[in-house]
């Protein structure tokens, strides 16, 4: 898990990502600028790639941070209620404001996001039988608690056609005009990796973190807020994507370690990596139909995860 | 020098800690004893500011330690807990390096790398240094612990029960590198501990605490005596010399 043998790796990704779909684009289509296919490339194919390498990588960094801070390898956004959560804000932004703006949306469900995660952390410190496995399901019941709230309130407002939209990961819509919302990721990991040595000490213990001078309720918060802006805009662009903050950072924390200063920048270029393949291999198996991404995370997402499982019960 | 003065901390309306006046001399072993529940851990945590007490005080050098930063502080005092939480896969070098967080806040200078190295020396973690902890023994993983707390380089080191789930050499290694601190760098040690004779054969002064209040507090040989330790235990415990050594014999009172 060397970064001189993920970056190739990623360059070479994208490049397939870039020419595989419907209509056939070739490299040399493009020194053509008012060419159709340089259109389709501009307004389509490079979106796409964008939003998949900002989604990719901050939706593993939402997780590490997530998974540092409550001193769990198996909690993140999809185990603590955050992806509910922000499901839940989204509803309500629409059913607030009839002509919901992107903006708008975003506030309410970054507020949802934010308060579903603190309230998940402040169950957590209430728990006294702290296991690995035991604390994920909690999350996962709290998350279906949010989204049963979410689809009763959705059904009564009409509103479950256009929400199930939030409820699928899908990059095929993905457009020149629709994504760039995703940007906000790339100042909020630069934060994020600010703060990897803070995080790093937080993740262990509060005692220890006050022994170090750390303001460590300071920092716990900031980390969660981060997550949170991470989450909405992944959400609110590209739809949910499951178990993607789940196994990147396990898988580098196998490898790496958990320094987060030193495994920040794999773990990012991972987690693209991995929603690469994942989109490429969607966009071919049916080919020229396509399988939505969160269903092609989903399965080989949650074949890992249980990989993970089944190797901690090995080692303990 | 450590002042605690009249400090309380009440969980609901029972008294942890009552009352408790003490004061803890520069450049020696103090050991906290008594039996559980007396409120030696909690008197520790509010000392090193990890815990706010409820009335009173703790004066270090005569300063007030509410009135000091969190990071000037953390340069004088440190504290080491028992830790529950050891799944984190940090390699021994890296977590040492954290000692020098409070100096450098993780991007560390040639001095800080330097004193790295010297802590890891001090305390013979240099063949280890880049073995993850999760990989070591008990022993192991507690001497990385106080390599931690050398590289953070405070005046006072405070240590709650280092001694937990360590075996008869470990413990004695670590109460020798703790006597080391004190002897040849000058370290102000307080530590809370369980087995009496490791309190009588290494520390200067003993504080006793039962029920929350401080029942005896003098320098060892004073309290390593028949009648104190039956204040204290409510045991008769015989004590016999051995060496230079006061042993008691607790085992069958």
């Amino acid at each position: 898990m060397k970064k001189r043998f993920l970056i190739p790796v990623l360059i070479v990704l994208s490049g397939i990502s870039l020419f595989v779909g419907v209509s056939s684009i070739t490299p040399l289509d493009l020194l053509d600028f008012q060419s159709e296919e340089t259109q389709i490339f501009l307004i389509s194919r490079l979106p796409r790639l964008i939003s998949i390498l900002l989604a990719g990588a901050g939706m593993s960094i939402a997780g590490l941070i997530m998974q540092q801070l409550s001193r769990n390898k198996f909690v993140s956004p999809t185990t603590a209620g955050t992806l509910d959560a922000t499901k839940l804000g989204i509803l309500v932004a629409m059913l607030m404001f009839a002509d919901t703006t992107m903006m708008e949306k975003m506030a309410v469900a970054f507020v949802f996001s934010l308060a579903g995660t603190l309230l998940f952390m402040q169950i957590l410190d209430r728990i006294k039988f702290k296991d690995a496995i035991f604390i994920p399901l909690i999350g996962l019941m709290f998350g279906n608690i949010l989204s049963s709230v979410t689809t009763f309130f959705a059904y009564r407002a009409d509103l479950i056609q256009n929400m199930s939209a939030w409820l699928q990961g899908d990059f095929s819509a993905v457009m020149k005009g629709r994504y760039e919302l995703l940007y906000i990721s790339v100042p909020i990991v630069i934060i994020a990796y600010l703060y990897a040595n803070r995080f790093t000490v937080a993740g262990m213990g509060e005692d220890f973190s006050k022994n170090l001078g750390l303001r460590y309720r300071r920092i716990v918060n900031i980390g969660l807020i981060l997550v949170a802006l991470i989450t909405v805009t992944v959400v609110l662009t590209v739809g949910v994507i499951p178990f993607l903050g789940l196994i990147i950072p396990n898988v580098i924390s196998i490898f790496k370690g958990d320094h987060l200063q030193k495994t920040l920048p794999h773990t990012a270029l991972l987690g693209a990596i991995f929603l690469l393949v994942c989109d490429v291999l969607g966009r071919v198996i049916i080919y020229p139909y396509e399988i939505s991404i969160s269903l092609m995370v989903g399965i080989i997402g949650s074949g890992i995860f249980l990989y993970l499982l089944f190797r901690r019960r090995a080692h303990a | 020098m450590i002042q605690v003065k009249s400090l309380s901390k009440f969980y609901g309306k029972k008294a942890v800690v009552e009352d408790v006046s003490v004061t803890i001399q520069p450049r020696k072993i103090t050991s906290f004893i008594g039996p559980n529940g007396a409120g030696k851990s909690t008197l520790l945590s509010m000392v090193s500011r990890l815990l706010d007490a409820d009335t009173g005080e703790v004066l270090i050098d005569n300063t007030n330690v509410k009135k000091m930063k969190s990071n000037d502080f953390a340069k004088r005092v440190s504290i080491l807990k028992q830790s529950n939480y050891m799944n984190v896969r940090l390699t021994i070098r890296e977590l040492v390096s954290f000692g020098r967080f409070p100096y450098s806040k993780g991007r560390l200078t040639e001095e800080d790398e330097r004193i790295v190295d010297q802590s890891l020396e001090y305390m013979h973690l240099s063949d280890l240094q880049h073995r993850y902890l999760d990989e070591l023994s008990g022993g192991q993983r507690q001497r990385a612990f106080i390599a931690m707390v050398i590289a953070q380089d405070t005046e006072y080191i405070l240590l709650d029960e280092p001694l937990n789930n360590l075996d008869m050499k470990h413990s004695v290694q670590i109460m020798k590198i703790l006597r080391r601190l004190v002897d040849d760098l000058g370290k102000t040690v307080v530590i809370v501990l369980h087995d009496i004779n490791f309190a009588s054969v290494y520390s200067d002064w003993i504080i006793a605490l039962k029920d929350g209040r401080v029942v005896k507090d003098g320098p060892t040989e004073e309290i390593i005596q028949s009648s104190a330790l039956k204040e204290i235990y409510d045991m008769d415990i015989p004590i016999q010399d051995m060496g230079n050594c006061r042993i008691c014999v607790y085992f069958n009172s």
